[in-house]
C-alpha cells in the first residue's frame, strides 16, 4: 500500500473517532439540557408541559402495547420451547420454568421492550424532528423564545421514562405467559401450578434488574433518536440516513449497554 | 458612527463588521447595517448573495465570527438566556416557507407564542389569534391543518403567528417567492398595511425586484456577502455601480477567466 493509502486510512480512522467522541459529547449536553428543563423550566417561564408528555405517554408507551404484547408473547413461548428441547436430554423438562423467568424478568422482556420502542418511535422521533429541522421549525421555535429541546425533547424524556418501565413489565408479564402456554401444552402442567412456580422462584432483584435497564435504554432511544432528527442532512436522502441511524445505533447502543450492565450486576 | 448617535434610539437593529463564515468561505465580509424605526427595510441580492444567512445572524441563530448584532441597542450575544427570551417577544420572524408546526392547526400555530409566553385564558387566545388571522384575510381557516394550505396562504399564516405578539420588529424571509404576481402583490400591499397600522419595523429579506420596490423605504443591496449600498428606492434605481445595475437590469456578469487558475482548479487536491 502506498503511504498515501496509509495517510487515508489514518485520517478516516482519525475522523471516525473524533466523530464518536463528538456523537458522545453532544449526548451527554443533550441530556444535561432537557433534565434541566425538566427540573428547573418552570422557574425560568419554559415549563415542560403536562399535555406534551402525555401525548409522548401515548405515542411511545399506550399505542406498542399490541405489538410489544405480541413479541413478548412470542419471545416467552420460543424460549420455552426451546428450554424444554435442551433440558429434554437431561430429563429436566420442567426446569424449563425458573430458567424463563430469570432469563425474561432480567433480560429478554427489557431487551424486546428496548429493540421495539426503538423501531417503533426512535424512528418516528428521528424523522419529526429531522422533517421540522428542514421545515425551518426548530428555526421557528427558537425565534419565539422557545427552547427546541425544553419543547422537543424533554417531554420525549420524561414519557420514556415513565413508560419503559412499563412497557418492560408488560413484556415480562406476556413472555412468561407465552411460557406458561408452552409449558402447558407440551409439559401439561396447569398455568396455575406454572405461575406458582414462576412467583417461586423470581426474586425482587430479578424484576429490578430489568427495571433498571429499561430506564437507561430509554435515555439512551431519547438521545440517539432527537440527536439524530437534530442533526439530519438536508433532503429526503439525510432524513432517511438519519432515521436508518436512529434505529440501529439505538438498538446497538441497547445490546451493548445490556451487556455490560449484565456483566457488572452478574459477575 | 455620527450618524448612529444621532438616531439614538431610532435605530432597531444596527449590525457592524458582522463576519460570518461557513468553513473557510466567508459568506458575509463586514457587513454593517442600521434599520429604523418603524421604516420597511429591504435586504435585497441574488442567489448565494449571503442575505438568508444575514437574516439569520440578526435573527441571532448563529454566533458571527466577528462583529456585533445590536436589537433595540442590545448586543443579542451578550445578552442572558432570559433576557434574550424577553427580547424575541418583541420580535416577529415569518419564514419563507412559513414553517408553521405541521402537528398544529393554523389556530393553534398563531396562537402557540401567547400559549408559551403569557398567562392569557384560552378564549382570549382564541379572540387574539382570530384577529391576527383576519388581518392577514385568513379568517375562517384557523381549523385547517398547514398542509391543506396554499403557499400564499401559508405565508399569510406565518404573517400572523409573526404578530401575534404585536411585535416592535418583524422579520420576513422572501414573501414573494414561490407565488404567483397577484398574490405576490396582495402580500406586498398587506406588509404595506401592516406597518401603517401597527407601525412596526420590518426588515424583508427578498430577490424579488418589482416587491423590493414597492415596499421598501430603504434597500440594502447585498453581493457576495458584501454590501454594495444602502439607500432609498430612488437612490438605487439610480446607482450607476455596474453590479447593482446588472442586478436592475437582470444582466448576467461574465466573470474574466484565468487560465491558470482555470488548470489550478481542475488538477486541485491531486496525488
Amino acid at each position: 500500500m502506498q503511504p498515501a493509502g496509509f495517510r487515508s486510512f489514518g485520517e478516516r480512522f482519525g475522523r471516525r473517532i473524533a466523530g464518536g467522541v463528538e456523537d458522545f459529547g453532544y449526548g451527554a449536553l443533550l441530556l444535561a439540557e432537557s433534565l434541566f428543563w425538566i427540573a428547573l423550566g418552570r422557574w425560568w417561564r419554559q415549563p415542560v408541559r403536562v399535555q406534551s408528555m402525555v401525548r409522548e405517554m401515548m405515542e411511545i408507551g399506550v399505542l406498542a402495547i399490541p405489538v410489544l404484547s405480541i413479541l413478548g408473547f412470542a419471545n416467552g413461548a420460543m424460549m420455552a420451547m426451546q428450554g424444554i428441547y435442551t433440558l429434554r436430554d437431561f430429563g429436566a423438562e420442567s426446569q424449563v420454568i425458573s430458567g424463563l423467568a430469570t432469563a425474561v424478568t432480567r433480560e429478554f422482556g427489557v431487551l424486546i421492550t428496548g429493540i421495539v420502542v426503538a423501531g417503533r418511535s426512535g424512528s418516528a422521533i428521528a424523522a419529526r424532528i429531522g422533517t421540522m429541522q428542514m421545515a425551518q421549525e426548530i428555526d421557528a421555535l427558537r425565534v419565539m423564545g422557545v427552547a427546541p429541546v425544553r419543547y422537543l425533547v424533554s417531554p420525549i424524556l420524561v414519557a420514556f421514562l415513565v413508560m419503559m418501565p412499563v412497557l418492560t413489565i408488560l413484556a415480562d408479564a406476556m413472555a412468561i405467559l407465552g411460557g406458561g402456554m408452552i409449558c402447558l401444552l407440551e409439559l401439561h402442567i396447569s398455568l396455575g401450578t406454572y405461575l406458582d412456580r414462576v412467583w417461586a422462584v423470581l426474586v425482587p432483584a430479578d424484576i429490578w434488574q430489568g427495571l433498571l435497564k429499561s430506564l437507561v435504554f430509554g435515555v439512551l432511544i431519547t438521545l440517539v433518536a432527537t440527536g439524530n432528527g437534530f442533526n439530519a442532512d438536508k433532503g429526503a436522502e439525510g432524513l432517511g440516513r438519519a432515521t436508518t441511524r436512529s434505529v440501529v445505533l439505538s438498538i446497538g447502543a441497547i445490546v451493548v449497554t445490556d451487556m455490560i450492565f449484565t456483566f457488572f450486576l452478574i459477575l | 458612527m455620527a450618524a448612529t448617535a444621532a438616531q439614538g434610539s431610532d435605530t432597531v437593529i444596527e449590525v457592524e463588521n458582522l463576519v460570518a463564515c461557513y468553513g473557510e468561505h466567508r459568506v458575509l465580509d463586514g457587513v454593517s447595517l442600521q434599520v429604523r424605526k418603524g421604516e420597511i427595510m429591504v435586504i435585497m441580492g441574488g442567489s448565494g448573495s449571503g442575505k438568508s444567512t444575514l437574516l439569520r445572524y440578526l435573527l441571532g441563530l448563529h454566533r458571527p465570527v466577528s462583529g456585533t448584532v445590536r436589537l433595540f441597542g442590545r448586543d443579542i450575544h451578550r445578552l442572558g438566556a432570559r433576557q434574550w427570551t424577553d427580547l424575541r417577544r418583541k420580535t416577529g420572524v415569518a419564514f419563507q416557507g412559513g414553517a408553521l408546526f405541521n402537528s398544529m392547526s393554523v389556530g393553534e400555530n398563531v396562537r402557540m407564542p401567547l400559549r408559551e409566553h403569557t398567562r392569557l385564558d384560552r378564549n382570549t387566545m382564541r379572540i387574539m389569534s382570530r384577529m391576527k388571522l383576519e388581518v392577514v384575510n385568513l379568517s375562517g381557516y384557523e381549523d385547517l391543518m398547514p398542509s391543506q394550505l396554499s403557499g400564499g396562504m401559508l405565508k399569510r399564516a406565518a404573517l400572523a403567528r409573526a404578530l401575534i405578539m404585536d411585535p416592535d420588529l418583524l422579520f420576513f424571509d422572501e414573501p414573494s417567492a414561490g407565488l404567483d404576481p397577484v398574490v405576490a402583490d396582495e402580500l406586498d400591499s398587506l406588509i404595506l398595511r401592516i406597518r401603517d397600522a401597527m407601525q412596526v419595523s420590518i426588515v424583508v429579506v427578498t430577490h424579488e425586484l418589482e416587491s423590493a420596490f414597492k415596499i421598501a423605504d430603504r434597500i440594502t443591496v447585498l453581493d457576495k456577502g458584501v454590501i454594495l449600498m444602502t439607500g432609498t428606492v430612488d437612490e438605487v434605481r439610480n446607482s450607476d455601480v455596474p453590479r447593482i445595475r446588472n442586478l436592475l437590469t437582470r444582466t448576467h456578469e461574465e466573470q474574466p477567466v484565468d487560465a491558470d487558475d482555470y488548470l489550478r482548479r481542475l488538477t486541485g487536491s491531486m496525488d
